[in-house]
């Protein structure tokens, strides 16, 4: 086999090894030493980007499952494996993140024995542990179908809807979940954040973004896969998004009227402006371009505004999380180079794990076109991938 | 029955000997460097603030219903009948959520440590179920910091309150704030001057305003389960009518 070194691959390569010494370096001299982490702010982008935006950017894995299998919106099944195999990946590395950013990560296994059902963290340690299981499951047929494991096959197949309808209800939770975590405290996150809707908000945008990063990964594999886009799929994606965009701004802007805190987002004001670049990305900007009828239904235009959502709503869990804080701790928090270090290589291993999967499993093939032609299409993926596969 | 502390900041003198006393009691370094520090940390639990003579003592609030013990997820937080909120460091797996809900922000962690823990006033547990009052307690020695049943403490606190209307802020800082504290505080200089915010403190247990949304959690389960379900009956369903009605045109999923 004949390796070849691109550009992405050298990046990738500086990436990981950074990733890698930093990670070092966090388990012998300690969290303390290798973050700008302190009691002022116990919680920085590990939890705030790594972990918050890791499992909603893989909330694309409930929404599309259930549209397809709960919904039974058939037009969509295509897109299936790989938005599942997105969600796996994200959520393993969301494992990852958690193992770097406990103090003590070989105790992470206590919530299975020391139980306090009083706590949000204990139930989203729960859910995201049942979840990963059951997506793990959902991925599953890929790898047995290209072991050719009938049996077990079958087995799964049959399980399906049950586990779909498990997954959702996992999601449902933790998702919102995420959003309750801050709920407990009220006198110490910012008025323009801290509602008694969060967990509301934390769902309904998990959504957004769900179906907005299914449309990013759709379009970025037609160009490195060399995979056929599948336009209708994505247009349809898009009038959805439409949708759920909309339904999140009008809550969240009542929401804010309800509470008075409306003028107060037009005061000049640090966290006013970290407020407002979040709406510009994650509301503003996605609404009017989807308004547009070229926008919405070309590669390019749904490709733009998928970006722009997701953007945006990393915005808003780093404002939550980060910004947010900062008033009532004082200061401001700037996360050291170890801790975007780490938190690159976790997002690039993510990129090269879906690369290889692709490489070597039956994801973008669908099942009966899977049985025709098999070996063909493997092959097309395959030799796409392989000059990429370290993107 | 549950133990308490009444501090009287008029009483205080800033001696700092409560500093010295828990530092003692709980094995940590205790020097001038130390006694100059401002802020509580992993190895400082309670500090004295100074403002123009003026004093008001730091520490762990021992919440009646505390943010720190409902949010740990593996219980290593714990509030005792007798009154202290204790840490149990082998439970612990350091996600540091405590030090995020904290409202009074007192749970520190070992950031110098490869393998922390985090570290607080835990109120002398020890010393209580001795039968005997905290170190900090003990080593006042003007009474500022007194200690016994909080219901009585708190009337004291009132008595206090009302003898001498002139010498205090007329509010007793923790018997309504966040659902109520263990460690009451009187204070003859606005209580916003040391970072405590009355009036931004919700009379409700912190607790509360997740156990609200968590409580539902049971119910959303089975009718979450039944509603997709039934939505996937209901989508299956017509699409099996629709192939027994027209059975030429459609090729399926099969």
């Amino acid at each position: 086999m004949k390796f070849k070194f691109t550009f992405w691959k050298l990046v990738f390569a500086i990436i990981m090894v950074l990733g890698g010494y930093a990670t070092i370096l966090r388990f012998v001299k300690g969290i303390g030493a290798v973050s700008n982490l302190s009691d002022q702010y116990p919680w920085g982008i590990w939890v705030g980007f790594d972990v918050l935006c890791g499992v909603m950017l893989a909330a694309g894995g409930f929404t599309l499952t259930a549209a397809v299998h709960i919904f039974n919106i058939k037009r969509l099944h295509p897109i299936v494996r790989p938005t599942v195999l997105t969600a796996f990946l994200g959520y393993m590395l969301v494992s990852v993140a958690l193992l770097i950013d406990l103090g003590r990560p070989y105790r992470i296994w206590h919530p299975l024995i020391m139980r306090n059902p009083h706590s949000v963290m204990f139930e989203v340690a729960y859910c995201v542990m049942l979840y990963t299981t059951v997506l793990s499951l959902e991925f599953s047929p890929v790898v047995l179908e290209r072991f050719k494991l009938e049996k077990p096959l079958k087995f799964i197949k049959a399980a399906l809807i049950p586990l779909v309808i498990l997954g959702v209800i996992l999601s449902t939770l933790h998702q919102s979940s995420l959003g309750t975590v801050y709920l407990i405290m009220p006198t110490k996150l910012h008025p323009f954040w801290y509602s008694p809707l969060l967990p509301v908000f934390f769902f309904i945008s998990a959504i957004a973004v769900g179906l907005a990063m299914t449309i990013f990964e759709s379009s970025i594999s037609s160009k490195v896969f060399g995979r056929q886009l599948e336009l209708p799929i994505l247009k349809e994606l898009g009038r959805v998004l439409i949708v759920v965009l909309a339904v999140y701004g009008i809550l969240r802007f009542e929401d804010l009227f309800h509470r008075g805190m409306l003028k107060a987002t037009l005061v000049p004001k640090y966290e006013m402006y970290l407020f407002w670049l979040e709406m510009a990305l994650a509301l503003i900007a996605p609404l009017i371009l989807l308004a547009f009828k070229k926008v919405r239904t070309t590669a390019g235009g749904l490709y733009l505004s998928a970006v722009l959502v997701v953007l945006g709503f990393i915005t808003n869990r780093l404002n939550v999380s980060i910004t947010g804080m900062e008033g009532t701790a004082g200061g401001h928090y700037v996360p050291k180079w170890t801790e975007y270090a780490i938190t690159a290589a976790i997002v690039a291993a993510g990129f090269a794990l879906f690369g290889l999967a692709v490489k070597y499993l039956p994801i973008f093939t669908d099942e009966h076109e899977h049985e025709a032609t098999p070996a063909k299409a493997n092959a097309v993926a395959a030799s796409a991938a392989m000059s990429h596969a370290g993107d | 029955m549950s133990k308490a502390l009444l501090y009287d900041a008029t009483l205080c003198v800033g001696c700092k000997q409560c500093e010295a006393g828990c530092a003692q009691q709980n094995g940590l370094p205790y020097d001038d460097k130390v006694a100059a520090e401002l802020v509580q940390s992993d190895h400082k639990f309670t500090v004295v603030l100074n403002k123009n003579e003026k004093y008001m003592r730091k520490m762990c609030m021992h919440c009646e219903d505390p943010a720190c013990a409902s949010v740990c997820p593996v219980g290593a937080l714990r509030k005792t009948s007798a009154g202290p909120v204790i840490y149990e460091e082998d439970r612990c797996m350091g996600c540091r959520y405590c030090m995020v809900a904290c409202p009074f922000g007192v749970p520190k962690y070992e950031w110098s440590k490869v393998l922390p823990k985090v570290q607080k006033c835990v109120m002398c547990p020890d010393r209580l179920a001795a039968g005997q009052q905290t170190a900090c307690a003990e080593s006042c020695p003007t009474g500022a910091t007194k200690f016994g049943e909080r219901e009585e403490l708190i009337k004291e606190a009132q008595d206090r309150l009302r003898a001498n209307p002139g010498n205090y802020v007329p509010h007793v800082f923790g018997v309504e704030e966040v659902g109520g504290t263990s460690v009451l505080l009187l204070s003859g200089m606005a209580f916003e001057e040391f970072g405590f915010n009355p009036k931004d403190m919700p009379k409700d247990p912190l607790p509360l305003y997740t156990y609200r949304v968590l409580s539902r959690i049971p119910d959303f389960v089975p009718l979450g389960g039944m509603v997709l379900g039934g939505i996937w009956w209901i989508t299956h369903r017509r699409e099996d009518v629709a192939e027994a009605e027209a059975n030429e045109h459609k090729g399926g999923a099969k």
